[in-house]
């Protein structure tokens, strides 16, 4: 054990840094890119997203090894390269959501807001946003726990992360090497999972938490 | 050449969403026969879920070395969630005058689950299924990393060697693969959606 961590130390920790760094940078540009484009397509016409929501979906069937490897084949061995790839990935659950989720709140709460001569920015940011907080939350969760599993591919186009260890272990047979790639990536995307969850549970409006707790 | 690699694919998606069910239905009614179970267990499969597929798959190599076995029990782990959680919200969904009519009828606990509430929960099971098989199709693709072949493997090959039109066509064969097991599953679940709703509609027919 010791030996292992004299030897591979550093280099877990680099490698752990480097992950971390990409699924941070990934997930906060879908985030903010979600949640714009999800607003935007919640004030488009009905039939914008009849059209967009199923072409998305079809899209995210593209596995991401797949996107990161031909946007690997087009820019190259730099860190956009995984930051690009990743970051759109990490925005479709969070559009998805972000859109349901604003489709989902009654509308006679924005009429009300409407009668209360609200404009159509504060309906939007005072009430139908902290109503969608939730759902648009349970996205970034979604979209966090895959971002940090498809981040372990990053090393297979030689970018470092925890799946270099992973990698190298499944390749050359090496238990500990594995295991040693695939705890620290699992226990980050359980933290991270559970550190959202809790995010969710503080976002609910206060007057819908009365209700639920009744 | 092609059609072995679909093959294998589909293989492993397959046996691994045959065993999730085996394993995730009984999981399922255990969590709405026994509430104190349900956290754990769903709090579990959730667990499973969320840990990164190349390192789960990583982790089960450990132990059972490269190849399909490794492949499926992954996948398998994978397909939990979705087959779990949705028999336990199916059967929790049945609605409860149902229930109690069939217990008023004199049935018991267990033939009530199986002629009365797991076909009403049936839409729903279908539906964990569907999105079980689905996810299974894209996650089979890091099979290639542990040895079980399969469509990653056109993928990954064409990555190394960059050859666009290899991966373009894997991407292509996959997308289909998961559209078509979307739709199809999709039309039985109407056709299961709309005999689940006759048969309430008789029932409570007889109620009134």
């Amino acid at each position: 054990m010791s030996a292992f961590f004299s030897t591979y130390g550093q280099m877990l920790i680099r490698s752990i840094l480097i992950h971390l760094k990409y699924v941070v940078i990934s997930v906060s540009v879908g985030f903010v890119l979600g949640l714009m484009l999800g607003i935007l397509l919640s004030r488009l016409p009905p039939k914008f997203s009849a059209v967009i929501l199923p072409v998305l979906s079809i899209f995210q069937t593209v596995p991401g090894i797949v996107f990161i490897g031909v946007l690997f084949l087009w820019i190259g061995m730099i860190p956009a390269t995984t930051i690009i790839a990743l970051s759109v990935y990490a925005m479709f659950p969070v559009l998805k959501n972000t859109y349901t989720g604003i489709c989902q709140v009654p509308a006679n709460y924005c009429e009300a807001a409407v009668g209360c001569g609200m404009t159509p920015t504060q309906v939007m940011v005072q009430v139908e946003l902290p109503l969608a907080m939730p759902t648009i939350i349970g996205g970034l969760r979604l979209s966090t726990v895959y971002t940090i599993s498809w981040a372990v591919l990053s090393s297979m186009i030689g970018l470092g992360g925890l799946g270099d260890f992973i990698y190298q272990g499944v390749s050359s047979n090496n238990n500990t090497l594995i295991v040693a790639g695939a705890i620290p990536a699992a226990v980050m995307a359980v933290t991270a999972g559970a550190l959202i969850d809790q995010l969710q549970k503080r976002v609910v409006p206060r007057g819908l938490r009365k209700e639920a707790a009744k | 050449m092609r059609f072995a690699l679909i093959w294998d694919h589909l293989f492993m998606v397959f046996w691994a969403v045959v065993f999730s069910l085996i394993i995730g239905l009984p999981l399922g009614v255990l969590t709405y026969f026994y509430p104190k179970a349900r956290k754990t267990i769903l709090w579990v499969v959730d667990l499973f879920q969320t840990i990164p597929s190349l390192a789960l798959l990583g982790i089960i190599m450990v132990f059972l070395g490269a190849g399909r076995q490794t492949v499926i029990t992954g996948l398998t782990l994978y397909s939990l969630l979705p087959i779990v959680r949705n028999t336990y919200l199916g059967l929790r969904e049945v609605e409860p005058a149902l229930k109690e009519a069939a217990r008023g009828m004199g049935m018991s606990r267990s033939y009530q689950l199986f002629h009365v509430e797991m076909p009403l929960a049936s839409p729903v099971i279908f539906t964990g299924i569907r999105i079980a098989a689905v996810n299974a199709v894209g996650t089979a693709v890091f099979a290639i990393f542990v040895g079980g072949g399969g469509l990653g493997s056109l993928l990954y090959n064409g990555i190394r060697i960059q050859n666009m039109s290899m991966i373009l066509k894997g991407t292509g064969v996959l997308m289909l693969m998961a559209i078509l097991f979307d739709f199809g599953m999709g039309r039985i679940e109407v056709l299961l959606n709309r005999r689940a709703a006759g048969k309430t509609r008789v029932s409570q027919g007889c109620a009134e």
